[in-house]
């Protein structure tokens, strides 16, 4: 394992600039996950890393050494595909074993077996090993997947929404997994979503990127409650940030346009609240309820407190309790 | 609606849908097998039998054909032929027969295989040249890309017979008149353009991330190519290399004019049998008969590869 460091780096494909200078510094057996809306770059960020992209400008060093020019196989890197990627032709077996047996690294055949053992055990696919790779179902190819990155034991692991083809309660359960592994090995692991629950429970560091740029940086928590900017803010939360007009409310700071209210900055009551707002609609989603309002024109979600029993029509009051406030270009304000 | 649609699906075909469909097939095979049936009868019928009218379907099987196609004779007075000893073979007694005796081999052997190395040869070349350049064009930034393919394409737009001339005196000047492999570079290059227009389109389909995959696990991109890409582009190779062979075999028009003695194949030589004793169709088809064997091994072999399907299963697209 070792501290990969991303330095200016851009990139562009045609006139798309998919990458715009980037600089991320991944430490020692340091989670970082980047994430993002589709098209922001994150994907074309671990590429770069990988090799399989050459940056216009800027550097890439892993464990201290540039790399920038180096090709993929001489980067020391594993890299986990959205899309699998399992060779059709092989076993299980000979997926797992496919890096080990690259003629550079002349791992002996006793060795090579036990590791895939090993790395299929940790994975539950261990039964799977003579099938097919084409035999298997989504969530075992994923995991074979993960799992011929794990055989190896790279400087980093660079991952591109690995979990995204799982259904919802395997991916709540690799995800456990993965946290498990990556604690067990000490590895470092570079992590691209657009999950923001995979990026909260497993990161250490979490990255924005939006069009291509870094936005912020730093833990979940960090990210949460500290957002530099309203994309930042609208990417983690869920139900997501409401954005509202400023003029909706007395008392905001000077230079703020939009206020920032997530649900924990709503406090909702029958009276005696700051503002009043109607119900429009209350939606069950099984383990919570979103309750939507309607704030002079603006639709405000937040969370639905199951005791106030609120109906459509309603109308409430609403509190701001230490909200984030933004200047007209998204920046934030001091409150 | 009734149990009775219950079963039946869109995107099945209906059981009368199917009967048709069959019929069809039976159909058109059987209007395509019958010249071909009717070669191998002609190879195993007498030269009276061959040209009968009305044509004769059942009729006394008789190798005189093959053997014609095998050897050469010359006739004889039957007074000449009773001083000889007593018939060589099967053949021999077939020609003495017919006031003949047998002089020799005739040149179909080394004919076929002069076919054998030149079709193979140049199917070989031209595929592996094709995979190569299919792959260079499916995954790099190649100058002019769709440009260079076209121009692959378009040495296939006119008819062989156009550059015959010019390939001919070329041929002469630099000795490659008459030598296989003079021939087997001109079928190479007539077949490449199809191997790597056909090739393209296999490769294109093959994910890059299964190369990408490989050459972070430490591959060269060479060594990526021969271990994953080949594997999965042999469906697109197998029937690339039958349309290859198929032409090579069957080509005519440049065999005829650029190969006489050494370097002949078989389909110039096959029809000169005619003018050796008369119209001997028993020994034409005999030659035919024989020619075709290859090329009905050649794919069944490969059918296994044809029909294998496609397995790009393990990448979501």
């Amino acid at each position: 394992m070792a501290e990969v460091e991303i330095r200016a780096v851009s990139k562009a494909f045609g006139k798309a600039q998919a990458v715009n200078d980037l600089s991320l510094t991944v430490g020692d057996g340091e989670f970082v996950a980047l994430l993002g809306p589709t098209g922001a770059g994150k994907t074309t960020t671990l590429r770069l890393v990988a090799g399989l992209e050459t940056p216009d400008s800027g550097s890439i060093r892993i464990g201290g050494r540039d790399v920038t020019g180096d090709a993929p196989a001489d980067r020391d890197v594993a890299f986990v595909f959205q899309q699998y990627s399992l060779y059709p032709h092989l076993t299980v077996f000979e997926n797992l074993a496919f890096a080990l047996r690259a003629p550079i690294r002349r791992v002996p055949e006793a060795d090579i077996r036990a590791k895939v053992q090993e790395v299929a055990r940790l994975l539950h696919i261990e039964t799977k090993l003579d099938n097919k790779a084409t035999q298997l179902s989504g969530g075992q190819m994923q995991r074979v997947a993960i799992g011929r990155a794990l055989v190896r034991s790279p400087s980093i692991y660079l991952m591109d929404e690995p979990l995204s083809s799982l259904d919802a309660k395997l991916r709540g359960e690799m995800r456990l997994e993965l946290k498990r592994i990556q604690t067990d090995l000490g590895a470092t692991i570079l992590y691209v979503t657009h999950d923001q629950t995979e990026a909260m429970t497993m990161a250490s560091r979490i990255g924005v990127i939006e069009a291509g740029r870094l936005m912020q940086i730093g833990t979940p928590r960090e990210i949460y409650e500290n957002p530099v900017n309203a994309h930042v803010a609208a990417r983690l939360g869920q139900p997501m940030i409401n954005l509202l007009p400023a003029a909706l409310f007395a008392d905001v700071p000077l230079g703020a346009a939009t206020v920032g209210a997530r649900t924990e900055h709503l406090t909702i009551a029958r009276s005696g609240g700051d503002v009043s707002a109607t119900v429009t609609r209350i939606e069950h989603l099984g383990d919570q309820s979103h309750l939507h309002l309607d704030l002079g024109g603006q639709p405000v979600v937040t969370l639905a407190d199951p005791e106030a029993k609120l109906g459509a029509g309603d109308i409430v009051s609403l509190r701001l309790n230490k909200p984030l406030f933004f200047d007209a270009v998204g920046g934030r304000v001091a409150a | 609606m009734s149990t009775a649609n219950a079963a039946h699906s869109v995107v099945e075909p209906s059981a009368g849908t199917r009967r048709f469909a069959g019929s069809l097939v039976i159909l058109y095979a059987v209007i395509t097998m019958i010249p071909l049936i009717w070669i191998v009868l002609t190879s195993f019928k007498s030269p009276d039998d061959a040209i009968s009218y009305p044509p004769k379907v059942v009729f006394s099987p008789s190798f005189e054909g093959f053997c014609n196609l095998f050897t050469t004779r010359s006739r004889q007075t039957p007074e000449f032929i009773q001083t000889l000893g007593p018939p060589q073979g099967l053949c021999d007694s077939i020609a003495r027969s017919r006031n003949m005796v047998v002089a020799g081999p005739s040149n179909y052997v080394p004919r076929f295989v002069n076919s054998l190395i030149i079709a193979f040869g140049s199917t070989v070349l031209a595929v592996a040249l094709g995979t190569l350049s299919a792959y260079g064009f499916s995954r790099f930034r190649v100058p002019l890309k769709d440009d260079l393919l076209f121009f692959i394409l378009s040495t296939r737009m006119m008819p062989p017979i156009a550059v015959a001339i010019p390939i001919y005196l070329m041929y002469r000047t630099i000795g490659l008149s008459d030598t296989r492999l003079g021939m087997i570079l001109l079928y190479t290059s007539v077949n490449v353009s199809l191997a790597v227009w056909l090739l393209k389109g296999f490769i294109d389909e093959i994910p890059r991330e299964y190369e990408e995959a490989a050459m972070i696990d430490g591959y060269t991109r060479f060594q990526a190519f021969v271990k994953v890409v080949l594997p999965q582009a042999t469906t697109g190779i197998a029937a690339t290399a039958i349309f290859c062979l198929i032409f090579a075999w069957n080509e005519y028009a440049f065999a005829v004019l650029l190969t006489s003695g050494n370097a002949q194949t078989a389909p110039p030589f096959i029809p000169i049998i005619i003018g050796e004793g008369g119209q001997d169709w028993p020994a034409v088809a005999a030659g035919t008969t024989l020619f075709l064997v290859p090329i009905v091994v050649f794919t069944v072999l490969l059918r296994k590869h044809l029909l294998r399907g496609i397995t790009f299963g393990a990448v979501r697209k």
